[in-house]
C-alpha cells in the first residue's frame, strides 16, 4: 500500500498566542508541533504499512520551520517526505492548499491519502475532502478503523453521539482520520538517526503556481473573543476556595 | 431572480436533525439583515413529509430534493444532487449545520462548483452590506471575521448551539413545498455504507444528569479519576470526560462529552483539568452553571465558565470533597 499522509505544523497546544500588529494573524514567535489529528493519521499509515507492506510518504506545506514535522515523521518511520516550502503557504485557504498538494503529487501513484480530520489552528476540516474531489477519488471522514478488503477497504466512520458506521470503499481513496484511532508511537533514537538519510523533496511555490488561484475567502480580522459570560474568579488557599465554592453551590446554584 | 439564502436541513431515516432549526433561525436572521429571500431544502429518498415539517417556519419555500440514490447518505450522492439543485436555483448563500455529515460532503460540493465554505461559524455580521462570518480559531483562543472573496453561491456552516432552534420563527401559513427529482447516474456513488449502529451500550444517559463532574487531560493519570469520582458521588452527580480520556480507555465512551459524545445541559457542570477545546465545548456550553478548575489561566474553558478557579485541581478537589460532605451532612 502506498500511503500519503498530509501533515500540518501548528502552534503547540498550550503555547501562549499573541495577535500580530495588523490583527491579521498570530505572532510567529511561538513553539510549533505537528497537528495532533495528523499525528494519528501518520500512526495509522505506519500501522497499515506494517500490516500490508508498502510505502508511507509525508507531505506538508509551509515555511522552512515546517520541515520539523517531516523530520519527526521520518524518524517515526515514514519512508520519504515532500515539503511544499514557502512562507506564502501559511495564508492559503483549504482550497488552495489542496490544489497545491494535488499538483505536487501529480506524478505519484498513491493507494490512500490520509489527513487528520481537522487542524488545531484553523479547524476547518476541509482540506482532505477538497483534495478527494480535485483528484476525483472517493473519500470518507472521521475514520476510526481501516481494514483491507478484496474490493478495496472497509472503514469505520464515526458519527455524533456515539454512533458509528462501516463503509466499503474502492481504492484509491482519501480518508480523514479521527484522533484516538490508535496510540501514537515515539520516534526511537535509531529512527531519528535513520531519518537523516531519508529524502525530503522540496517543491517551490513556483512549481505549483499554475494550479492555484487567489483565496476564495479572507480573514478580515482576528481578535480575542468578546466574553459574554460574567466569570467570577474564586481565589485563596485550597481550603478557602473549597469553602467559598460550597457556599456558592448551596446559596447561589442551589445544588446542595 | 432575487438573492436567496438556502438552508439545507439534515435528516436521517425520516427524522429531522434538531440542529436544523438552529440553521433555519440563522437563515432567518441573515434574511432579515440582508433582505434576501429565505428558502429551505430537505435532501433524501422520499422527504416531502419532512419538507412539510420545515414549511411551518417563516420561509418562502421548501424543496424536497429527492432520489432513491440519496438513501442511505453518501457524499457522492449528496454532492451530485445538491450540485444539480444549486446550479439550477442559484442561491446567493447556502447554510448548513456543522454536523459530521455536512463536514463529509459540503467541501466536496463547494469544490465541484469551484466555490468555498466558511465552516463552523458562531455568528455573522453585516458591515455596510458586507457579510462577515465569525468563527473560532486556535481552539477558541481567538475569533475571526471571514468574508467571501468569490462569486455566489457562498457556503457557510454553523456550529451546534450558535443559534437557538426555538427561536426559528413560525410562518403565518405553511410555505409551499416543491418536489425536485434529481438524476444521479450509475457509478456516481462509490461508497457502500452499512447500517448505523451504537457501540457502547448506553449504561449512563448523561443528558439526564443534573450535576456532572467532568475530567480532561489535566487529570494526568487514570488512577486520579478516583478523585473526580469521589467528588461526583459527594455531589450526587455523574462522572464524565473529554475525548482524550475516553480514547485512552480511562473511562468508557458513553462518558464522553463533546461533538463525538453526548451533548449535555445540566444544572451544574464542573470541569476539572479541561482546557476547553471546541470539540468539547459544543457538548456542554448549554449547561446552566459551569465551574472550571484549570492551572492555565488562559485556558479557553474560562471563556464560558461562571466560576473560575485557576489552580491545581489536585490541591483543590480533596478539600472540596470534604466541604461538600460537611455541607450535605448539615454542617
Amino acid at each position: 500500500m502506498k500511503i500519503l499522509v498530509c501533515m500540518k505544523q501548528v502552534p503547540q497546544k498550550d503555547a501562549p498566542l499573541k495577535l500580530n500588529e495588523a490583527a491579521s494573524w498570530i505572532r510567529e514567535d511561538v513553539s510549533y508541533e505537528a497537528n495532533e489529528p495528523d499525528a494519528f493519521a501518520l500512526e495509522e499509515a505506519l500501522r497499515q504499512r506494517e500490516k500490508h507492506k508498502g510505502e508511507v510518504v509525508v507531505i506538508t506545506s509551509g515555511p522552512a520551520r515546517a520541515q520539523q514535522v517531516l523530520r519527526e515523521a521520518l524518524a517515526k518511520g515514514a519512508d520519504r517526505a515532500i515539503h511544499l516550502e514557502d512562507n506564502a503557504f501559511v495564508g492559503f485557504d483549504a482550497f488552495n492548499t489542496a490544489k497545491a498538494i494535488a499538483a505536487a503529487i501529480k506524478d505519484e501513484k498513491f493507494d490512500l491519502i490520509f489527513t487528520g480530520l481537522q487542524s488545531d489552528d484553523y479547524g476547518y476540516a476541509q482540506t482532505g475532502v477538497i483534495l478527494a474531489e480535485l483528484l476525483g477519488w472517493p473519500h470518507a471522514t472521521i475514520i476510526m478503523q481501516i481494514e483491507k478488503t478484496d474490493s478495496g477497504i472497509r472503514v469505520k466512520r464515526e458519527l455524533e453521539a456515539g454512533y458509528f458506521q462501516f463503509v466499503d470503499m474502492p481504492l484509491p481513496a482519501v480518508l480523514t482520520i479521527q484522533s484516538g484511532i490508535n496510540k501514537l508511537r515515539y520516534a526511537t533514537l535509531i529512527g531519528i538517526k535513520q531519518a537523516k538519510n531519508k529524502p525530503i523533496r522540496k517543491v517551490a511555490l513556483s512549481e505549483v503556481q499554475s494550479a492555484i488561484g487567489g483565496n476564495l475567502q479572507k480573514i478580515e480580522r482576528l481578535y480575542v473573543p468578546q466574553k459574554t459570560k460574567k466569570t467570577e474568579h474564586i481565589e485563596g488557599s485550597p481550603s478557602e476556595i473549597a469553602k467559598k465554592l460550597v457556599d456558592k453551590l448551596r446559596n447561589e446554584l442551589r445544588v446542595i | 431572480m432575487p438573492d436567496t439564502v438556502l438552508v439545507v436541513v439534515e435528516q436521517r431515516e425520516g427524522k429531522l436533525n434538531r440542529v436544523s432549526w438552529e440553521t433555519i433561525a440563522a437563515g432567518q436572521a441573515i434574511s432579515a439583515a440582508t433582505g434576501w429571500m429565505l428558502e429551505a431544502a430537505v435532501v433524501g429518498g422520499s422527504v416531502s413529509a419532512l419538507a412539510g415539517e420545515v414549511a411551518v417556519k417563516k420561509i418562502a419555500k421548501v424543496y424536497a430534493v429527492e432520489s432513491a440514490k440519496l438513501e442511505p447518505y453518501t457524499p457522492d450522492a449528496f454532492g451530485a444532487a445538491l450540485k444539480q439543485f444549486i446550479t439550477t436555483r442559484q442561491p446567493k448563500l447556502v447554510l448548513m449545520p456543522h454536523t459530521y455529515q455536512v463536514r463529509d460532503f459540503v467541501p466536496k460540493l463547494a469544490t465541484a462548483l469551484g466555490r468555498t465554505v466558511i465552516s463552523d461559524c458562531i455568528g455573522f455580521k453585516d458591515e455596510n452590506g458586507k457579510l462577515l462570518f465569525t468563527r473560532p480559531m486556535f481552539q477558541g483562543k481567538f475569533a475571526a471575521d471571514v468574508s467571501f472573496n468569490s462569486e455566489a453561491p457562498w457556503f457557510a456552516t454553523f456550529q451546534n448551539g450558535a443559534f437557538r432552534g426555538d427561536k426559528a420563527e413560525a410562518g403565518a401559513s405553511a410555505a409551499p413545498v416543491e418536489s425536485v427529482k434529481v438524476d444521479i447516474a450509475e457509478g456516481v456513488v462509490r461508497n457502500q455504507p452499512q447500517e448505523v449502529f451504537k457501540e457502547a451500550k448506553q449504561a449512563v444517559d448523561l443528558t439526564q444528569a443534573e450535576i456532572i463532574v467532568s475530567v480532561g487531560r489535566g487529570i494526568k493519570e487514570q488512577k486520579n479519576i478516583e478523585l473526580a469520582k469521589q467528588l461526583a458521588e459527594a455531589l450526587g452527580g455523574d462522572l464524565a470526560a473529554s475525548r482524550p480520556i475516553c480514547d485512552s480507555g480511562w473511562l468508557p465512551m458513553d462518558r464522553q462529552i463533546g461533538s463525538s459524545g453526548q451533548t449535555v445541559a445540566p444544572k451544574l457542570y464542573l470541569a476539572l483539568g479541561i482546557s476547553g477545546a471546541i470539540q468539547h465545548i459544543v457538548g456542554m456550553k448549554g449547561s446552566r452553571a459551569i465551574i472550571a478548575v484549570n492551572k492555565d489561566s488562559e485556558a479557553p474553558i474560562f471563556e464560558i465558565a461562571d466560576y473560575a478557579i485557576v489552580g491545581n485541581l489536585f490541591d483543590i478537589v480533596p478539600p472540596l470533597i470534604e466541604e461538600v460532605k460537611k455541607a450535605k451532612a448539615g454542617g
